[in-house]
């Protein structure tokens, strides 16, 4: 019988632990330059103007973006209140009650297939069910979209965090005589850093989405008054005014970017530490 | 005894069912919206919405073709570039890498997952496209220019700048999944491999691959989906031309960014209506990929037997 | 197997050199086939084995015993270069096969690990056929046309005892097998490559009684071919089947010698103690 070479196997095996080296300093070379790209052109802009003024009119210089900063805030607190409650009873539900229950399985399908939904699909949803009923673009709507965003992400980490919760908790509650509301209670105290955790990943998630708002909250050069009127957000307006021929509102984009970029950075941050050594939902 | 009655109990119940019923009744709200508002174009241009390449507002004519055309060719690109490179990274954090390297390395990956994609189409749009133009196009021209993939003028816009931005946000998604398919890989099948005297890439290529091909899949489909989806980067950097063109260097468009492009300046009903037309068909798309891997996964767990 | 181990080993290459330079001389085990010497083990900071001196007779069956955690599992994983797979292990010492000893770095460990298969407490069969299973090594090491190929296979199943069940559903997943047959298809797989050295891991601590009294007999007939090192918690097993035995407590190798003498005129108290039941 004729061996192989080891040579040539070894040598196969070097030159797949080249790539996969040569493949994890492409991600870092990337992440590092999109970074210095957004730092180095975004720090510029974000001064005390970019969060007290409203924008200047086109093609004036000056001005800044306080009223997509508090959009933005609106919006994301907003859909949070919307969406984490739903996802939370959503949650419980498949955990607590729908273990073995058809509806169960089929919800635990229809999650997975909304989290692979296009976000501007969602977008387009809410401005049919939301914009075109109430007449118009709205924040309330904006909201709404980013909502039904969140409960897929908020479902899932319910169902794993309670999951984890083991069944001699469960027993030993209920065994107590103590009715089941109660021990869905307990559970959600014991669970709630990851809860916590799955929330921070959600809201990550949604605010530093564009598309879904394009249809929705639209953008506003206002400060934010209603929420039956197009509300500014800082992801539209980059989008808007990244492709304007003003040198002041894309150096506002910049600013726009970082600000986006460094919170949602700091919110996976946080998340990932309050997660510690367990796995990301 | 009897039988005590907790208001607490039936609340709890009632309140998570219905968010339950209602989060299922959104997927059916989502088809049916969709298919509601397209109803008009439908009539209008019947199945030659599907097979036409005009896109003119102006005589009503709408085709999805170079829509359509546009996000299969960037995606496909993206997931030529994404999967062996999301495979390698995942590889190097579970099996190659010291505890030092590999905790920077997931954390640098996590964080370019993080970054929100609008980021991506404006450092797409002012930084990566004209490093594109003037230096990755034009040699690719050089080397490749003999295969129409890369012939025409390079201007930094279009399918190939847009598939490889695609390739950066989705390869870091699929190569956390992939990581703990990896994982999951009990140990001591790994060391069964090596105990014969494999060599590391011998013992992933036929243990570890084999052990966890379903989830690998998933990953792959995982990140099809999202590249399908995406909407920001791509709308930056495509060019936004309904046009279909061999070249990648060419601009053109894709489901997402017309949507993204268009939607809101949308003034006929025909027009308006073919858009969200577009969307379903992006609905549509998805869900058909989604269905697709279930039903491919099912079988390969079949073939596996009891498998892992 | 990672650079930061290769590195410290190619820092002490210098001294594995030299200790190949002067073969050691055997125990009292005639015709020694491996030879380990003052091997000492590391987890970390945490010492695993002291001072292991040992002696594998070639062509016959040794049994390592002792209480669990003390030591049988991590010895018989230096034989194969094993535990070089996990960063914080690390072998001092020396483990001579045929007068070579295994841990300097020149060894190509390869080539090693095909001379010296290893069975594990579980069933370890890839998720793959039956026949794929034992062809894996095979089309690992060796350059073979189908035809060759699948006499070896079938050979390999014959040795193992499992080509009259499975002759049928080669080419079913092997996952459908039983516990007892997956293990002798691990054993077919490791047998596949020709190995000279089977270690095995408490091969027979997962599966059931009759199936354990195959592999048992399995182990019998393949002495004759094989040098066998089988590690067991059953001491029964150990006087069945093994020609010598070592006993092993905390790490250190407590008596070793023929299993008769062992089991019948242990000359250390602990030895006494353990076979007679009062600990472990």
């Amino acid at each position: 019988m004729r061996l192989k070479s080891h040579r040539r196997r070894l040598w196969i095996d070097r030159l797949v632990r080249l790539f996969a080296g040569f493949s994890a300093v492409v991600g870092i070379f990337f992440l590092l330059w999109i970074l210095w790209t957004v730092v180095s052109r975004g720090a510029a802009a974000l001064n005390l103007t970019f969060f007290l003024k409203g924008p200047a009119p086109p093609g004036v210089p000056g001005g800044g973006l306080g009223n997509a900063v508090l959009g933005t805030l609106i919006l994301t607190l907003l859909a949070t209140l919307f969406g984490v409650p739903l996802g939370l009873l959503a949650g419980i539900f498949l955990s607590e009650f729908g273990r073995h229950h058809p509806i169960g399985g089929a919800l635990r399908f229809v999650v997975n297939v909304l989290m692979g939904v296009p976000s501007i699909i969602v977008g387009l949803f809410v401005w049919a069910w939301l914009v075109v009923p109430l007449g118009g673009f709205s924040g309330l709507a904006g909201a709404v979209a980013l909502a039904v965003l969140m409960v897929p992400v908020v479902v899932r980490t319910t169902e794993d965090m309670l999951r984890l919760m083991p069944d001699t908790l469960r027993e030993s509650v209920l065994a107590l005589g103590a009715p089941r509301w109660r021990m869905v209670a307990i559970l959600l105290r014991g669970a709630r850093t990851g809860l916590l955790t799955g929330v921070l990943l959600a809201v990550a998630r949604i605010s530093g989405e564009t598309a879904p708002l394009l249809f929705t909250a639209l953008n506003s050069p206002y400060w934010p008054r209603s929420l039956l009127k197009p509300m500014a957000n800082l992801t539209v307006t980059i989008y808007n005014y990244a492709l304007s021929p003003y040198p002041n509102w894309q150096q506002l984009a910049w600013g726009a970017s970082l600000l986006i970029t460094l919170s949602v950075l700091a919110l996976t941050l946080v998340s990932r530490i309050f997660l510690g050594g367990r796995k990301a939902p | 005894m009897r039988r005590r009655f907790f208001l607490g109990d039936r609340l709890l119940l009632l309140l998570s069912t219905t968010a339950a019923l209602l989060v299922l009744l959104l997927i059916a709200g989502i088809f049916v919206v969709l298919v509601g508002h397209s109803r008009l174009a439908f009539q209008h241009l019947g199945l030659r919405f599907f097979v036409q390449h005009i896109w003119n507002p102006v005589t009503g004519e709408f085709g999805a073709l170079p829509s359509l055309y546009g996000t299969l060719v960037t995606t496909l690109i993206a997931l030529v570039l994404a999967v062996p490179l999301s495979l390698a990274v995942a590889l190097l954090l579970a099996e190659l890498a010291p505890p030092w390297l590999a905790t920077p390395v997931s954390l640098a990956v996590e964080l370019l997952a993080a970054i929100p994609s609008i980021i991506y189409g404006m450092w797409g749009l002012y930084v990566f496209a004209p490093y594109m133009a003037h230096h990755v196009e034009p040699w690719l021209q050089r080397t490749l220019g003999f295969l129409p993939l890369f012939q025409g003028p390079t201007h930094g816009i279009g399918f190939l700048t847009a598939g490889i931005i695609l390739a950066l946000m989705i390869l870091p998604f699929m190569s956390a999944v992939m990581r703990e398919v990896f994982q999951m890989v009990p140990a001591v099948v790994k060391e069964a491999g090596y105990g014969i005297g494999a060599t590391t890439w011998e013992v992933t290529r036929g243990v570890i691959l084999r052990y966890g091909i379903r989830g690998l899949l998933g990953a792959v489909f995982l990140g099809l989906g999202r590249a399908l989806g995406e909407t920001m980067a791509v709308t930056f950097v495509i060019g936004n031309e309904h046009r279909l063109s061999l070249s990648l260097f060419s601009p053109g468009t894709s489901i997402t960014s017309t949507l993204a492009n268009e939607f809101t300046e949308a003034s006929e009903p025909v027009y308006l209506s073919a858009l969200i037309e577009l969307g379903l068909l992006l609905f549509l798309v998805s869900l058909v990929i989604q269905v697709l891997a279930l039903l491919w996964l099912k079988r390969m767990e079949r073939r596996m037997g009891a498998g892992p | 197997m990672n650079w930061t181990q290769s590195l410290r080993q190619r820092f002490n290459s210098r001294n594995a050199t030299r200790e190949r330079a002067e073969p050691p001389r055997p125990l009292f085990v005639p015709n020694p086939k491996i030879m380990v010497r003052n091997l000492n083990f590391y987890y970390g900071d945490f010492q695993a084995l002291y001072d292991n001196n040992l002696d594998i007779a070639a062509h016959k069956v040794t049994a390592i015993i002792g209480p669990s955690g003390c030591g049988k599992s991590t010895h018989i994983r230096v034989y194969n270069r094993i535990f070089e797979l996990y960063r914080d292990q690390r072998a001092e010492g020396a483990v001579y096969l045929d007068g070579v000893n295994i841990l300097s770095p020149e060894v190509d460990v390869i080539e090693l690990r095909r001379r010296i298969g290893m069975i594990f407490q579980k069933p370890t069969p890839f998720p793959m056929s039956i026949f794929d299973n034992v062809a894996y090594g095979l089309r690992l090491h060796y350059r073979l046309s189908k035809s060759e190929l699948e006499d070896r296979v079938r050979a390999a199943l014959e040795a193992a005892a499992l080509w009259d069940e499975v002759k049928d559903k080669l080419h079913q997943s092997a996952y459908a097998l039983s516990g007892g047959q997956q293990q002798r298809l691990v054993i077919a797989r490791a047998l596949a490559v020709e190995p000279e050295v089977l270690l095995m891991d408490e091969p027979t601590s997962a599966i059931d009684p009759v199936a354990t009294a195959r592999i048992e007999d399995l182990v019998e007939s393949l002495k004759e071919r094989y040098t066998i090192v089988i590690v067991t918690h059953n001491m029964q097993q150990a006087a069945r089947i093994s020609d010598y035995t070592a006993f092993f407590y905390n790490g250190r190798i407590v008596e070793f010698g023929p299993t008769e003498q062992i089991f019948t005129n242990p000359k250390n108290k602990q030895t006494e103690a353990y076979i007679t039941g009062r600990f472990g």
